[in-house]
């Protein structure tokens, strides 16, 4: 059992989720709510990491990491380091790849809240802020948990993106996916088995907890 | 002095733009004063609501209540729906489904002090007759409990405009007739002009004390339910209202008496013919409790007055009253009217029988062309 490589994964995905939360919430919410010139675009590049070949994506992101691209020029400027083979880059890359898995199920749970329940509580007196927190949120909490349960999964099992931005520099960018192939490489399969059941059981509980919450949401709907 | 603050309290409305929804209403509601907002189905009677509520802007005109103007597309004002202060019943009430019915009247307490928010919310509910279910979420409640609990959340908020949109198409009939018995019950208590939008006449005329007619986004008639379902202003109007003795006639001059011409009758009438030109083409109406029929074998000095005679192509027994139709051979337009079914049984009056009546002339309302233009609709800029 690679712990270092468990412990790397586990930070990715605890900021990947810690930090894709908000950048969901609001798009999400948006997507759901709002109606704007674009929103169709927008949906479908929120959408473009699932059915991109995550080496592609990779790909086009290690060259935009890269220090003479504007993007990691600005990062070696602001910090001092490159994006590529560090975990700043592999964070990043997974915010990108795990959009979708945030964004969608977060706009679905807004959809389901009935417009005019958001227009009964501002004429109720509510504020968008208050509508937000009081009638919003714990009606869609379950599409939240449910993002950031798929988020949280996912980081944990992304492979391509990971090793074509990361590489597999040990306690860096170094992930259990990455550390499983390396056991299989290696010809360590009784490693490579007890990593793959870790993922396999956070995997489980993830599906369990996803569908649990939507029968739960279909339960509130009104 | 009291009307001025009757002015200063009532909902006062103009609001005009050609699309995407058109809107042409012009109405306003004093203190206490139920109007009815009628039409058919997409006749912009939601919108309206909601432009009032704050919930849709509209291009033009204004929204003025309680003195405040809370919309004016001229002076770039536009209050929220918060800042309105309004209390909407939506058409399938909108409670919060995690909220208690308590904590969705409590939702709308925020400018009341945290302390008393409960026990006013309770009073609340006891005011609609919920005691006891304060606790129940929506789920567990049934549709006219619902519709309580959504009129008393509207009320909490102390409003100074009741909105109610079709606040009874959600519950089956027996229980409509409860509600509405008791939001007019209510309604004695409340002292804020209430918009209540219905597509069901019956339900408005029983409610309001005046009906808006709408078509079109465009406000066609008001006034009260008698005086529309009597003088209805057009041919339009009272298509809406569901008036069926609609015709169109003319006027012409006999024996130096201005007379409505009806196909080879000519009809004395109360009013309204002298403001004619002769020969000017006019829509009339006649109620058909203003419709006599001839008693057949023994003629009566009444039967002088318009009479006409035509054949019964419909006849309908409604329990204790019949609904007769005649036809005439100078139309396709039918006449309507209801007698009682024995009377209907002793002049032998059948499917296919020629029968004579009297249209009284009291009762035969004119309606000239461009009957908006006396009511001002088409007089505001679009």
């Amino acid at each position: 059992m690679d712990w270092t490589a468990l412990a790397v994964s586990l930070r990715l995905a605890v900021f990947t989720c810690l930090l894709l939360l908000p950048l969901g919430l609001w798009l999400g919410r948006a997507l759901a709510v709002t109606r704007f010139r674009g929103r169709v675009l927008c949906e479908a590049l929120v959408a473009l990491p699932l059915v991109m070949p995550p080496t592609v994506l990779g790909f086009y992101l290690m060259l935009s990491f890269g220090a003479d691209s504007p993007l990691g020029g600005l990062w070696q400027r602001l910090t001092g380091e490159g994006l590529n083979f560090t975990f700043s880059g592999i964070l990043l890359a997974s915010l990108v790849v795990n959009l979708p898995f945030a964004v969608q199920p977060i706009q679905r749970a807004f959809e389901n809240v009935p417009a005019h329940l958001r227009e009964a509580a501002w004429c109720s007196g509510l504020s968008p802020w208050q509508t937000l927190l009081r009638i919003e949120l714990p009606l869609a909490w379950p599409g939240l948990v449910s993002a950031m349960a798929l988020t949280f999964a996912h980081t944990l099992g992304e492979f391509g993106v990971i090793l074509m931005v990361g590489g597999a520099i040990d306690g860096e960018t170094r992930t259990l996916a990455i550390s499983i192939y390396d056991r299989v490489q290696a010809f360590d399969e009784s490693g490579a088995s007890q990593m793959s059941a870790v993922l396999l059981l956070v995997s489980f509980v993830t599906i369990g907890v996803v569908y649990a919450l939507a029968r739960r949401n279909r339960g509130m709907s009104v | 002095m009291m009307s001025t603050e009757v002015a200063l309290a009532e909902l006062r409305v103009s609001l005009h733009q050609v699309g995407p929804i058109p809107l042409a209403a012009d109405f306003r509601c004093s203190p206490g004063e139920l109007l009815a907002l009628v039409g058919p189905s997409g006749s912009g009677k939601t919108t309206l609501l909601r432009a009032i509520a704050g919930l849709y802007r509209p291009a033009q005109g204004w929204v003025r209540c309680a003195g405040e103007t809370w919309f004016d597309a001229t002076a770039g004002i536009c209050l929220t729906a918060q800042q309105r202060r309004i209390g909407f019943v939506f058409q399938d009430y909108a409670l919060f489904p995690h909220l208690s019915a308590l904590d969705n009247v409590m939702s709308a307490m925020g400018h009341v002090p945290r302390s008393e928010r409960r026990s006013r919310a309770a009073g609340w509910l006891y005011r609609v007759r919920l005691q006891g279910l304060e606790g129940r979420y929506p789920a567990q409640l049934s549709g006219g409990q619902r519709q309580r609990v959504a009129v008393a959340r509207a009320l909490a908020r102390e409003p100074r405009v009741l909105l109610l949109d079709e606040p009874f198409s959600a519950v089956d009939q027996v229980t409509r007739r409860r509600l509405q018995r008791e939001l007019a019950l209510l309604r004695e208590e409340i002292d804020i002009p209430m918009l209540l939008v219905t597509h069901d006449l019956e339900e408005a005329s029983a409610l309001a004390d005046r009906l808006c007619v709408l078509h079109g986004g465009r406000t066609l008639q008001s006034g009260p339910p008698e005086s529309l379902f009597r003088q209805p202003a057009s041919a339009e109007v009272a298509r809406l209202l569901d008036k069926h003795n609609v015709f169109q006639g003319w006027k012409v001059m006999e024996n130096g008496q201005a007379r409505l011409a009806w196909g080879p009758y000519r009809f004395e009438v109360a009013q309204g013919l002298e403001d004619l030109d002769n020969g000017s083409e006019v829509h009339w109406y006649v109620p058909p409790s203003d419709v006599v029929l001839h008693r057949r074998g023994r003629p009566s000095k009444g039967e002088r007055e318009n009479p006409v005679t035509g054949q019964v192509c419909e006849m309908i027994v409604l329990g204790g009253m019949t609904l007769l139709t005649l036809a005439f051979t100078h139309t396709e337009d039918t006449l309507r009217f209801e007698i009682a079914t024995h009377a209907a049984r002793r002049n032998g009056l059948a499917q296919g029988v020629e029968a004579s009546v009297s249209l009284l002339a009291q009762g035969i309302h004119l309606m000239p062309p461009r009957p908006a233009e006396r009511y001002g609709s088409r007089d505001v800029q679009v």
